[in-house]
Formats: C-alpha cells, sequence, structure tokens
C-alpha cells in the first residue's frame, strides 16, 4: 500500500474501480495518472493505464479518446496538475469538449514531493514552501479550477464532493457514475473535483483533516454542481449534425 | 482503427488534395518540402497529426489539417501548445495509431520533455524539425543549428532518437514514409531533420519508392483489457534493479538501431584525398562545390550522412587510410564535426567551415575554402 493513513486516494480509487465494475467497463477503459500520488493509482487498478508528464494527462487523454472513441477515458490528477502545470492542457481540452473524464483530486498541497504550496492553498495555509501561511499580496488567491472550467462551452458536467463521511462517500459515487456515463453519451468533457485529505502534509490526524474540510476547505471551495448540461443536451454528434 | 468519433468530424466538405501539380507524362509530382512530408505520412499510414504553428513549417500542418479529413479515422488538432501536442502524440501512439507531429527549432525545444517521455515509455512516433536560425527566436531562416538537440537528445534521461537528415524534397518523401516503419519496427521516436529551405523549397517527387516493412505486432497498445490482462504504460520505474535494466534494454535496442539503420551517401570518394562531410541542404551545397573542384581537377569528395544518429561513423573511419583532410561543412558554428573526429579517433586531420543561421554558403564559397585547403596541404601530390 502507498498511501499514508487517512489519504483520500484509496477511497477514490476504490470508489472508481466499484463504478468501473457496476458500468461493466472494466475491458474497454483508459486510465491516465500523471505525476505525483496519483501516477500509483495503476498499482490498483486492473484497467489499462499509461502515465502522463507532470500536467500532461488532459493531452495525453486527448491523443488516446480520439483515436478509440468509443473506450472510457478518464484521467486522475491532483491539484498541482490540474492548476498550475498543467492548467493549458487541461483547460484546452475541456474548452473542445474532449468526451474524457476527469477526476481532480484537490488536497490542496503537493503530497508526493512533500507538502509545497498548491495553486490550491488556502489562505493562512501553512505549507512547506508557504511556512508563514499563503498570502494574497504574495502567492495570490486559491484558483478556482472547476469554476474555470465550468464556463467553457465544451465543458457540460462538473461536481465538487469529499470524501469526509459515509455520506459523502456515497455522494462521490454517484458523481463519478453520472461522470463516466455523460462520458459514453458523448455530450463532452466531465469533471469530478473530490476535496481530498492529506493528514500527513497537512499534519493533522485523518480525523482532523476531514474537519479540516468541512470547516475550512469548502468556504473556498464550495461543494455540489457547479454546471450540469446533461439533462435534455443535445450531444455533440447531434451539435455537429446541425 | 476505430470510425472517427463524430465529434471529430469535419463540419465541411473536403476539398481534394490540390497543393501540388501532377505531371501528364509521369507520376511526379511537384510539391513543396513541407507537404510533402504531409502527403508521404498519409501514404504511410499516418492518421493522426498534433501540432502548433511555427514558420518555416507551417505548410505542413495546414495540408494535414485537410488532407486527414480524407483519411478513415484521421484525426487533426491544432493544439494549445508544443508541449499539448507531444502529449498527445503520446496519446495516440499509446492508443495504436501512426502519428506525427512537426515543429521548427523553438517549439522542438518545448518538445523534447515528450521526446524524453516517448522513449522511455518505448513509444514509436515521427516527429518534424524544419530547423530555423537559433538559439532563441533566432529568425526563420534555415540552420543547422539543432544538431547536438537532435542526437544527443535534448530532453533528460539515456535515450537516443533515430534522426533522418533529406537533402532533396524525393529524400523528404522516401525517408519520411520510412520514418513510421523505423519507428513502429523499434518502437522508438524518429525525427526528420531538415531546414527551412528544404521545407520551402519544390521539387518533383514520386511517392512509389516506399515498400512498407513488416512491423512487430504491437503488443503493448491501450485499448481497454479485452480478453487479456491490463497493461501498464509506464516510464516511472522505482524499483532501482528494475530502472537499470530497463536502461540496459534501451541501449541494447539501440545498438541494434546502430546495426540495421545507418545511412550515408558517398559521391566520388574512391579516389579523394580531401572529404567534404556534409549533411542536408549543406551537403547540396557542398556536392557542387565537389563538381566544381573535380573538374578543376581536383581529388575530392563528399560523404554524406543520412542517419545522424547512428552517425555513419564505420565509413569515415575507414576512409582515413586513403583520405589526407575531411572538410566539415554546417550551416552551424560547429555540431556534426565532433562526431566526425570521434569517428576518426585523430586518424586523419579535420577542417571545419560553418555559417550559423541567416546565411547560407553559397558552393563557390564552400570551393574557394576547398581550393585553398587543397593546395595548402598539398594534397594534389
Amino acid at each position: 500500500m502507498h498511501y499514508c493513513p487517512g489519504c483520500g486516494h484509496s477511497i477514490v480509487t476504490k470508489l472508481i474501480a466499484e463504478v468501473i465494475e457496476e458500468m461493466n467497463m472494466a475491458d474497454r477503459t483508459v486510465c491516465i495518472p500523471p505525476a505525483g500520488c496519483a501516477v500509483l493509482t495503476y498499482n490498483y487498478l486492473d484497467v489499462d493505464t499509461s502515465e502522463a508528464a507532470h500536467g500532461r494527462a488532459c493531452a495525453v487523454a486527448t491523443g488516446i479518446k480520439r483515436v478509440l472513441p468509443d473506450r472510457l477515458v478518464f484521467t486522475y490528477q491532483g491539484d498541482g496538475d490540474m492548476a498550475a502545470i498543467g492548467t493549458a492542457e487541461t483547460i484546452h481540452a475541456a474548452n473542445r469538449g474532449e468526451c474524457f473524464t476527469t477526476i481532480f483530486m484537490n488536497n490542496a498541497v503537493y503530497g508526493m514531493t512533500g507538502g509545497q504550496m498548491a495553486p490550491t492553498t488556502l489562505v493562512g495555509q501553512k505549507t512547506t514552501t508557504s511556512p508563514f501561511g499563503r498570502s494574497v499580496q504574495k502567492e495570490g488567491s486559491p484558483i478556482p479550477i472547476s469554476e474555470m472550467i465550468a464556463i467553457l462551452n465544451g465543458a457540460v458536467y462538473i461536481e465538487r464532493t469529499t470524501v469526509t463521511s459515509v455520506a459523502a462517500v456515497r455522494n462521490t459515487k454517484r458523481a463519478i457514475k453520472k461522470a463516466f456515463t455523460v462520458q459514453m453519451d458523448k455530450l463532452g468533457f466531465t469533471l469530478v473535483e473530490v476535496l481530498s485529505p492529506c493528514p500527513t502534509n497537512w499534519k493533522m490526524t485523518p480525523l482532523k483533516a476531514c474537519t479540516w474540510i468541512e470547516e475550512e476547505m469548502t468556504g473556498t471551495y464550495p461543494l455540489g454542481v457547479l454546471k450540469d448540461e446533461t439533462a435534455g443536451a443535445p450531444g455533440r454528434e447531434a451539435a455537429n449534425a446541425d | 482503427m476505430n470510425a472517427p468519433d463524430a465529434a471529430c468530424a469535419p463540419s465541411y466538405v473536403p476539398r481534394p488534395p490540390s497543393r501540388y501539380i501532377v505531371s501528364q507524362k509521369s507520376n511526379l509530382k511537384l510539391m513543396r518540402g513541407n507537404t510533402v512530408v504531409g502527403e508521404a505520412a498519409v501514404r504511410a499510414g499516418c492518421t493522426c497529426y498534433f501540432g502548433y504553428p511555427i514558420t518555416p513549417q507551417n505548410q505542413l500542418p495546414e495540408y494535414m489539417s485537410r488532407r486527414l479529413t480524407e483519411v478513415e479515422g484521421g484525426i487533426f488538432i491544432q493544439s494549445e501548445s508544443e508541449l499539448s501536442a507531444i502529449n498527445m502524440v503520446l496519446g495516440a501512439s499509446v492508443a495504436g495509431a501512426r502519428v506525427m507531429t512537426s515543429s521548427s527549432s523553438p517549439g522542438i525545444s518545448l518538445k523534447q520533455e515528450g521526446i524524453s517521455f516517448l522513449c522511455g515509455c518505448e513509444l514509436p512516433a515521427v516527429i518534424v524539425n524544419m530547423v530555423r536560425g537559433g538559439p532563441g527566436l533566432g529568425n526563420i531562416s534555415p540552420a543547422q543549428s539543432d544538431y547536438f538537440q537532435a542526437t544527443r537528445g535534448g530532453g533528460h534521461g539515456d535515450y537516443r532518437v533515430v534522426v533522418l537528415a533529406p537533402a532533396s524534397c524525393q529524400e523528404v518523401a522516401d525517408l519520411t514514409m520510412e520514418a513510421f516503419d523505423i519507428a513502429d519496427y523499434y518502437r522508438n521516436p524518429v525525427l526528420i531533420l531538415a531546414d527551412g529551405m528544404l521545407g520551402q523549397m519544390m521539387e518533383p517527387v514520386t511517392f512509389e519508392n516506399y515498400s512498407p516493412r513488416e512491423i512487430p505486432e504491437k503488443d503493448y497498445i491501450l485499448d481497454g483489457a479485452k480478453n487479456r490482462p491490463s497493461r501498464i504504460n509506464r516510464s516511472l520505474i522505482l524499483n532501482p534493479q528494475m530502472m537499470e535494466e530497463h536502461n540496459w534494454k534501451l541501449v541494447r535496442k539501440y545498438k541494434t538501431i546502430e546495426r540495421n539503420e545507418t545511412r550515408y551517401e558517398e559521391f566520388m570518394m574512391d579516389d579523394a584525398k580531401l572529404a567534404v562531410v556534409a549533411y542536408g541542404t549543406a551537403a547540396r551545397i557542398a556536392k557542387g562545390a565537389v563538381k566544381r573542384a573535380r573538374s578543376d581537377g581536383m581529388r575530392v569528395g563528399l560523404i554524406r550522412p543520412i542517419s545522424l544518429w547512428p552517425f555513419p561513423s564505420d565509413i569515415i573511419r575507414k576512409r582515413a587510410s586513403k583520405t589526407d583532410l575531411f572538410f566539415v561543412f554546417e550551416m552551424s558554428t560547429g555540431q556534426m564535426v565532433d562526431d566526425v573526429r570521434l569517428a576518426l579517433e585523430g586518424r586523419s586531420e579535420v577542417y571545419f567551415h560553418g555559417r550559423p543561421g541567416g546565411i547560407i554558403s553559397t558552393p563557390v564559397e564552400v570551393l574557394r575554402i576547398i581550393s585553398r585547403q587543397y593546395y595548402q596541404k598539398e594534397l594534389g601530390k
């Protein structure tokens, strides 16, 4: 087992596995985890998996999905990937309406490299590279990457969840399943952001980490559906036929 | 190959290729170098192109944007950056497609990360560099100053990329088509290293010189683990012993490529006392100078490396017994000259002449230097 105690990765990886199993898609799935703790997913998911360079998952997924349009393709990325080094790849893939899903694990720090500041780090949050707390003047405000993507036409379903309770875990599973279903209906780009505990780098117990997400993180990153244009959406095939 | 996704289908009626003039008397077509690359790629089975515009190679993505609409499963994306393009290439390659990207010098610098990953993951791809003047933004005139980057690997890690350097539009066609086979055969990226002049010039070409190789079954493709165990494509190898073994495996592959894929042309070398060593556009200029030197009675020949990696070291070393001076001519301040010196291992003298991007030497200029060296060193005796 590669993940630290209380880490959200093991929960979400299991949820993805359950959804793939329930959708009976295990032999038609390609997973793309890039650098960071997310890359270790290929040790636990028994599906075809391709690594990507840090930040490049959405470009790699674009290449795979365009060649294999009837497969379930998803990236599994941390906040550094999504909101820093891979911002361009993510935004442009969403804007093109690439029909794959991004599972975005937001724990507000760089996990594998040892807890440095991420673009998603909260104001005042201490990390190894913001030892006095993130300051808006010096480091800027946290980037709400999912909200940014939600305004793009190519993105059709975006939801932010967490895994801090049994109910929250169930809700995250529902969101992942919906995103995968929408993808297979070829409606456009889908994204599930999961606010995920990182007790090791936050220097908290797992329980305290869950409380911190609920009391602090959700203030900056409100939970819920940020965009859902799937109900009655014509889908890209129909749109292109006009 | 699956049918193209409707989401990717063109929303306009594709036009037939009309960017070349077909001779009524032969199968030759008058084409620009950049478009020759595109047509050759399509004829070699390339179905995917990803790239970002940069001069002087823009006719190539422009051509592909139209031409790939006529190909079953054809995919063209103008990406948001070179970084994105090369990683789309990685995705399409691991999904099993024949895939190409192209750029010019500053853009190729950005692609180096992806090229390292392609090598680490052992994935095939064809990458085209129509070299322009550098460093930095430089300018858009032809140059050969990316030789080190191409042959040494501008990315990180112990890796090699097969580098093919055409010297005419016909050779652009032939080498581009073969590049796809070499890439697939060895599961390694192949770089076509030309320059702005070759990209822009128009010459008659035929695409009938290509005879496809037998390619091993692609048993690494990720397309869903149907009726087989799941596969992982990765270059991340945390176990130190496995990491070392992976690198030794790559080295063994590179040795095989060196044995099988070294290419060069010799011109009037049988009795040459002075050998000009030049590649690509520089070799065209040098050949003109060598012909003039021969008509002036000088025993001068040309060795033209066609594969820059693997470099034709053996033939250069072999010629050292009868050739007194190796005159390296490049459109750079001197990069391939290092490989010539390494090949000769001190067996013969080396003289270098080059001009960096911006100005192109003429055959008369090269002839003047050949003559001076030839008579100063008393090679005519």
